[in-house]
């Protein structure tokens, strides 16, 4: 089982040959929207963080930043820094030069200001584009695949079409050799002791009962009940009557193959295989970021109400479980899982028709999120305040 | 008409979930399981697509079940064919309001 690829020097397979155009720290992202408008296969991460926070999230955002520069999907990466803001720049530009790839930094301090760095900007965002554009895809061993997942938008269809069949794609991928993350740690609580029982190990199970716990004592830190932020207001509309039964749904969206371990936010997958746990909050902007940072090249995005989020470099397919929502909001919805409930199909087959149109995005085809460019959800999960 | 459905997840569920459109009260749904075995009950209040109505008796201060799991638990007596939901069961989790003293 393959696809078509781009292989990079560090062996890792890229589905798309993107050059990340990446702020190292929020008052860089105007320059960098004005070098992405101004090039072609550029992408901008525009994240809200990089200075005035505790050290430990510093260290996060840094990690995270150079996690999103090493994904596959990027082929080359131009930092743009402000100049004087928290993230270790210099740790930045290294790591993801470690990868092999080509990686430039612009200070715009330095160069005098946001107008002369968005001219340099785009010299060196092209000087970029053209080192990678002659790069060539190549069949790969599905193997090299890291499938990350998400939930958004839930509603009863959810857990009852949509998420049974990415479940059945990631066992899938799985037994292939390939490897597949998941989250939303949130949305473990009130199903953790199920997820516990499919870790490899005792330790493994200890360390998903205790992210689930820390992440219920932050929920309930202030005092009171979580419900209106999850679920959400949408999710009880649409028929989930609490976390619990959002909770027991949204699992089934791993699959039924073992938990391998729980990876923090800012982890790589770096050569492990089969099904980890990245331990994220529930929202889309942050667990999508924390997938590419993982390394993920496509993620699978199961819906019942109809979320729209894309990735700006990682493609992100939508399966939407709800057959009203699928018909209702067509131009963002790839794969219609309702026809589950209504008995057109089983689970095996939306399963498969999934499985059979990612080998195609992965090998270049393009996603209705990508065709309307509605990728730029993304930004970084930090713990402590804003100082 | 075709039937109209309801899916019971679990052989333990007090609860089926409607994938229908437009169920309004008195209309009675089929209530089928993952063996096939189909249920008739009527409805007693009108149910949007994706909600739930119970499928037996289930007691206040008693769980209700989905996916053989507890999602939480009937704050009064919910009588077969009602629809549950937030206004007649409470979630457990999350519940920072219950810690306050």
């Amino acid at each position: 089982m393959e696809f078509m690829g781009y292989v990079r020097a560090d062996g890792q397979v890229g589905a798309r040959n993107y050059v990340a155009v990446i702020p190292s720290v929020v008052c860089a992202t105007e320059v960098v929207e004005a070098i992405v408008s101004q090039t072609e296969l550029t992408k901008g991460y525009f994240h809200h963080q990089g200075c005035c926070q505790l050290p430990p999230d510093l260290e996060r955002v840094t990690d995270s930043l150079i996690g999103l520069g090493a994904n596959p999907n990027v082929g080359a990466a131009l930092v743009v820094s402000l100049g004087c803001e928290g993230v270790d720049n210099e740790k930045l530009v290294a790591e993801i030069a470690k990868t092999g790839k080509p990686v430039e930094i612009i200070r715009i301090q330095e160069l005098g200001g946001t107008t002369k760095a968005i001219a340099r900007g785009i010299e060196v965002a092209q000087k970029l584009v053209m080192a990678i554009a002659g790069q060539q895809r190549e069949p790969v061993a599905i193997s090299n695949f890291v499938m990350g997942i998400k939930c958004g938008a839930s509603d009863a269809t959810s857990g009852m079409a949509s998420n049974c069949a990415i479940g059945y794609v990631a066992d899938k991928i799985v037994d292939l050799g390939g490897t597949v993350v998941f989250g939303e740690t949130t949305e473990f609580i009130g199903a953790e002791h199920i997820l516990a029982r499919r870790a490899v190990t005792p330790e493994v199970g200890e360390a998903i009962l205790k992210i689930v716990e820390q992440m219920e004592r932050r929920a309930k830190s202030l005092g009171c009940d979580m419900r209106k932020g999850q679920p959400t207001p949408g999710n009880i509309a649409g028929g989930l009557s609490s976390i619990e039964e959002k909770s027991l749904g949204a699992i089934v969206k791993s699959g039924t193959r073992p938990i391998q371990g729980v990876m923090d936010y800012a982890d790589r997958v770096n050569g492990r295989k089969g099904l980890w746990i990245k331990d994220t909050p529930g929202r889309e902007p942050e667990i999508l970021t924390g997938m590419a940072i993982a390394g993920a090249q496509c993620i699978l995005f199961s819906t019942g109400r109809g979320a729209p989020q894309g990735f700006p470099t990682v493609p992100v397919l939508k399966i939407c479980g709800n057959p009203n929502t699928f018909a209702h909001l067509q131009y963002n919805m790839d794969i219609n899982a309702g026809r589950i409930l209504t008995g057109e199909k089983s689970i095996e087959e939306v399963g498969e028709e999934i499985f059979a149109k990612l080998l195609r995005v992965l090998s270049g085809e393009t996603t209705k999120g990508e065709s309307i460019r509605y990728s730029k959800t993304m930004d970084i999960y930090t713990m402590g305040p804003v100082i | 008409m075709g039937d109209l459905l309801a899916l019971k997840v679990h052989d333990q569920d007090n609860v089926a979930t409607v994938f229908a459109n437009d169920v309004k009260a008195g209309m009675t749904v089929s209530v089928r399981d993952k063996k096939g075995r189909i249920i008739s009950i009527e409805v007693k209040n009108d149910l949007p697509y994706g909600h739930k109505l119970a499928i037996e008796p289930i007691s206040k201060g008693t769980p209700v079940r989905k996916y053989g799991e507890e999602i939480g638990v009937a704050t009064e007596e919910i009588g077969p064919g009602e629809h549950v939901h937030i206004h007649n069961m409470d979630s457990q989790r999350g519940r920072g309001d219950l810690e306050q003293v």
